[in-house]
């Protein structure tokens, strides 16, 4: 038994004759947060498409809490525990935060048969839940349309952590965010996995996922370059590892202005 | 940002009702997506009341004349208010009000079923065709215009030739003796509360035949079937699991499939609901009328989306109510028997009917942004 919460040994997927994956492992402790990083066409899509159970792997295993698992549909990865949040969240704008938050699970009451949505339960809930990370939700009854770009995000993880998410894939959470929104999230994501959760932190932003991961995996035209602790590894290589050599010099300088901005 | 949520947690944890009370009544209301229709509603009565008050519009007669009216459209027009929430759209409503009444029909007249097995049957189809829709819309991922479009023309053809080919015309008469005594009939055929209009008639209140029973016998069933599914679909919308997954599945059909929302089933059971209040609507108007007409239900499809669009729906999905819709076809249909009270000439509703519609969207339009904008 070793102890790892969740093992993806040598995945490959396939699609025809293209190998949008070809042995990538990955491997997960409890609080623990492991950074995916890949460029545009990395095959960060596929992965995280096969570690929530849409893709099956063509090749190799996910072994979870030391079983051998095999996902037929994102619902089965969703019951063992592995919830993934996608870049698109999950979230319909015109609906409230406690529809939202409770969207697919809602919780009932009443005798059987005559089951209905318990709004005010749900209401208390998903308002305590906010209230949390330090959202302030007035009206849980308000449309989620009217939330700025990071508190969706927010409620999209929040929400998987309610419903028992023990593995958390994150599929690029910051990416549409401003710097301050950025680095609310990635606090909350810290949070999370100080509470015992896995994250998987899926993004091409090195800078956002330098400071709160654990270790990184880059992954390269559907190849994992490998999986490196944070005290093996600098900001810097792991930055040319994802761009490669050339296109490193020419980005250095902008990079260097960036960091000076983002340490401000 | 840290002292920013504890100040919240704080406050959350020791009076959560404070802030609410800060948004006003009126506030919430305003954003209640049937507020244009119950507005529009309101603003259709006061217009009648001053142009055709004294015509008999608003007689118990009159009025239970344009609530018919208003009750029938409401019947499928509440449907179709649901299933454009839940981001799908049925064109081939009209075409299966036509299908249904044969379905009624020609096994009663022609085949010596009793009335009730035909009802049945009628249903049954409604459930067939609604499936078919649905899982054709679902498994091909083409939009529900174009297939519904195609079910609206399959329908009506095979409607006509269907009857042509078994009785050789397209009118199905001779219903209306089959109607007693059968046990399932009365469902679509009873007018009720016929002791309060015997009663009201008795003391005058309202208008006499010259043989002294009233003018206006009782509620039709359009009405009470409309009131039912009004309250019934309001209910499921607001209070219910499935209402939640109505509005998740129209609102963003890929991301209520990610969190486990069935959005398959949903759109399916949306639309065998379209179809069976269509035949509800048939139901009613061929007992009503005695005898089933191929062309029954034409561009009724068209009248119930414009109903359920003016009620708040938007075309895109996720948004709406039924009791707008319910208060849409209320408008409709008021129109379209008022202005028989009036001296504009009727040709004039289609003209009304476009432009409310215009207004509506654009209404709509407007409350999405408003709804959706961040703050």
């Amino acid at each position: 038994m070793s102890d790892y919460l969740v093992q993806f040994n040598n995945i490959s997927k396939f699609f025809g004759k293209v190998i949008a994956l070809k042995g990538v492992t990955m491997k997960l402790r409890k609080g623990e947060i492991m950074c995916l990083l890949g460029d545009n066409g990395a095959g960060k899509s596929t992965l995280i498409k096969t570690l929530a159970g849409v893709h099956k792997p063509d090749e190799g295993e996910i072994i979870v809490e030391g079983k051998k698992i095999i996902f037929d549909s994102p619902k089965d990865a969703l019951d063992i525990g592995i919830a993934t949040v996608y870049q698109d969240l999950a979230l319909v704008s015109l609906m409230s935060v406690t529809r939202n938050f409770f969207m697919g699970r809602e919780p009932m009451k009443g005798p059987p048969f005559f089951k209905t949505f318990d709004i005010e339960k749900a209401n208390k809930i998903a308002a305590e839940r906010m209230g949390q990370i330090g959202i302030d939700v007035r009206d849980p009854s308000q449309a989620v349309g009217t939330m700025s770009g990071g508190e969706r995000q927010c409620l999209a993880i929040s929400r998987a952590i309610y419903f028992g998410a023990k593995v958390l894939v994150l599929d690029e959470p910051t990416s549409a965010l401003g710097v301050h929104q950025a680095s609310v999230v990635l606090k909350y994501i810290v949070k999370a996995a100080s509470q015992g959760l896995a994250v998987i932190l899926i993004t091409h932003n090195v800078h956002h996922a330098y400071p709160v991961g654990n270790s990184f995996t880059v992954l390269n035209r559907g190849k994992s370059l490998g999986t490196y602790e944070k005290k093996d590894i600098t900001r810097e290589k792991l930055l040319s590892m994802m761009a490669g050599g050339e296109e490193l010099d020419k980005l250095e300088v902008e990079l260097k202005e960036m960091n000076r901005l983002s340490a401000q | 940002m840290s002292t920013k949520s504890k100040s919240i947690n704080t406050k959350t944890d020791t009076n959560q009702d404070e802030r609410l009370k800060k948004v006003s009544k009126l506030k919430l209301l305003l954003n209640r997506p049937e507020l244009g229709a119950l507005g529009g509603a309101i603003l259709v009565f006061i217009f009648f009341g001053i142009v055709a008050g004294d015509t008999g519009m608003f007689s118990a007669y009159g009025m239970l004349n344009f609530l018919d009216v208003s009750a029938n459209l409401g019947i499928i027009a509440i449907a179709a208010a649901m299933l454009m929430i839940g981001g799908e759209f049925d064109l081939s409503i009209g075409s299966m009000i036509g299908f249904a009444g044969i379905c009624i029909a020609i096994p009663a007249i022609y085949w010596g079923w009793p009335l009730w097995m035909s009802i049945v049957f009628a249903f049954s189809m409604a459930v067939l065709v609604g499936y078919f829709n649905g899982i054709l819309v679902v498994k091909t991922g083409l939009p529900s215009f174009i297939v519904t479009l195609a079910m609206l023309f399959i329908l009506r053809g095979a409607t006509l030739a269907l009857t042509r080919l078994i009785t050789g015309r397209t009118q199905v008469p001779g219903l209306r003796v089959l109607i007693e005594n059968d046990p399932v009939a009365w469902i679509f055929a009873t007018d009720t509360f016929k002791w309060l209009f015997t009663w009201l008639g008795s003391m005058k209140l309202i208008a006499l035949r010259t043989d002294g029973t009233p003018l206006a016998t009782g509620i039709p069933p359009s009405v009470i079937w409309f009131i039912f599914l009004a309250i019934i679909t309001t209910w499921i919308l607001m209070k219910t699991r499935y209402g939640n997954w109505i509005f998740a599945s129209g609102g963003d059909k890929i991301g209520a499939n990610n969190v486990g929302v069935p959005v398959g089933r949903v759109k399916i059971s949306l639309f065998i609901g379209t179809a069976v209040a269509a035949t509800i609507f048939a139901t009613i108007q061929v007992l009503d009328a005695g005898s089933a007409d191929t062309m029954r239900g034409t561009l009724k499809e068209l009248e119930a989306i414009a109903a359920a669009v003016v009620g708040g729906c938007l075309l895109t999905g996720g948004y709406g109510s039924a009791i707008g819709a319910a208060f849409g076809a209320i408008i409709f249909g008021t129109v379209s028997m008022g202005i028989f009270y009036t001296d504009v000439d009727t040709d004039w509703f289609k003209v009304f009917l476009g432009a409310m519609m215009l207004i509506a969207v654009i209404f709509n339009n407007y409350i999405r942004r408003k709804v959706t904008e961040s703050k």
